[in-house]
């Protein structure tokens, strides 16, 4: 189980163009951090950089368990859920088997997924194609394998930009609830979180060197 | 272990229930079969002559239809992220895929085959030695052909990029299968151009998920 995370002296580019550099981050059990900055600043390529999908071009990132480092691999296959911008759901499958696989495919059960569809208040749409369902419950779909399969670190990228006002509620009552627990959040987000978070800015960007 | 029957059961669900997979490669290989006697003019014994060749041939080129659907749709729709951060690691999920598109793609032109090789003509007796290769050579196509599809993901038009790519890949396995094939028929030993194949289909099987896993983690950075 992952307990704490530190980014340490972490830089990333995207081509030739340096994104982040010398970036450093700790965050522990318990703890949600806001990631801000413009577009294009380089908040998701950090976040699929501690996923390990985006080789940093320096620094590193280490994940610590109860019982000292945990090798980065293990960490992020085992322990980590990132929700990218894209849902990873296929249109032409019902909406239960694609939260069934996500659940399972993360360590959920099936009792695990359809409890939390129900939490996310999808189980009237459990039948249909996912191509039938809005941006919305698109979203919250991909959601529910946090709420299915218990891993300690979210790696969350605008989670909550297709969701309405009742949602945001619901998901951010699973956040505060995954806090409690002991879980580890890191966010890009362009609206405040609807929990404590620490804020960190993300520099560059468009408009920025 | 139970990531990769995860996984091997959505790509058979994939492949049989979106439609279009299996059944487009069994019309395209009808169709092609029925061209060719259109082409090649209505004397028997030519068309006895190339038959089996022939439809060794266009297996090979039909189960290359679905390839881009491999591993292009999991990229577009960000499920490839999903998968990377699952249980098993990509090189297994590459694994499960390439079975998966044996059992729904290549698998069922293997059994067509037989019937196209007698309905263009051919002795019933090469029936058996065409499903063999059709099996057995089938799943070099499958795994070869994932290569190439992992390595075109993020192209545009990444299908005529696959073709380019596997078919010259393709060449052994269509020599020793049409090899196999043809000496059965001329009741010479076939066991060497056979066990040739099987021996480059299990390679491709044992080295290609490890050469798709590292072209998707190249596209997914």
């Amino acid at each position: 189980m992952i307990t704490a995370i530190s980014i340490e002296s972490l830089a990333v580019a995207r081509g030739d163009r340096a994104l982040i550099s010398g970036f450093n981050l700790t965050l522990d059990a318990g703890e949600a951090v806001a990631l801000a900055g413009r577009n294009g600043a380089g908040k998701t390529s950090l976040l699929r950089a501690v996923a390990g999908l985006i080789r940093p071009s320096a620094g590193r990132v280490v994940f610590h368990g109860e019982d000292g480092e945990i090798a980065a691999e293990d960490a992020v296959a085992r322990d980590a859920h990132l929700i990218g911008h894209q849902d990873g759901l296929k249109l032409s499958r019902t909406a239960w088997d694609e939260a069934l696989f996500q659940a399972e495919w993360t360590g959920g059960t099936t009792a695990s997924a359809r409890a939390a569809c129900a939490r996310l208040g999808l189980g009237k749409l459990l039948g249909l194609q996912v191509r039938k369902l809005s941006a919305g419950q698109r979203r919250r779909l991909a959601l529910a394998r946090l709420a299915a399969s218990p891993r300690s670190l979210w790696l969350l990228d605008e989670p909550m930009a297709p969701l309405d006002r009742d949602q945001r509620g619901v998901f951010g009552q699973l956040m505060a609830e995954h806090l409690a627990g002991g879980g580890l959040i890191l966010a890009a987000a362009h609206d405040p979180l609807p929990i404590a978070a620490r804020p960190i800015e993300v520099g560059g960007g468009e408009n920025a060197g | 272990m139970r990531g990769f029957s995860l996984v091997l059961r959505r790509e058979l669900a994939l492949s049989w229930a979106g439609g279009g997979g299996p059944v487009l490669a069994l019309g395209f290989y009808l169709a092609m079969a029925s061209l060719l006697p259109l082409a090649l003019g209505a004397d028997p014994a030519r068309m006895v002559a190339v038959a089996p060749g022939f439809a060794w041939l266009v297996l090979a080129l039909a189960s290359l239809l679905s390839l881009e659907r491999m591993f292009e749709r999991d990229f577009e729709d960000g499920a490839l992220d999903l998968i990377a951060l699952g249980p098993a690691p990509l090189e297994m999920t590459a694994l499960a895929k390439g079975l998966a598109q044996w059992a729904a793609i290549t698998g069922p032109l293997a059994v067509l085959a037989p019937i196209v090789v007698v309905a263009l003509g051919a002795p019933l007796s090469l029936a058996p030695i065409v499903v063999t290769c059709g099996l057995i050579g089938g799943l070099s196509f499958c795994f070869l052909g994932g290569v190439g599809a992992s390595l075109s993901l993020g192209s545009r038009r990444g299908g005529v990029l696959i073709a380019l790519i596997v078919l010259p890949l393709f060449t052994p396995p269509v020599i020793f299968g049409a090899g196999a094939i043809e000496a059965f028929g001329a009741a010479l030993d076939w066991r060497a151009p056979l066990l040739l194949l099987c021996a480059y289909s299990l390679a491709a099987t044992a080295l290609c998920p490890f050469a798709m896993a590292a072209a998707a983690r190249n596209a997914l950075s």
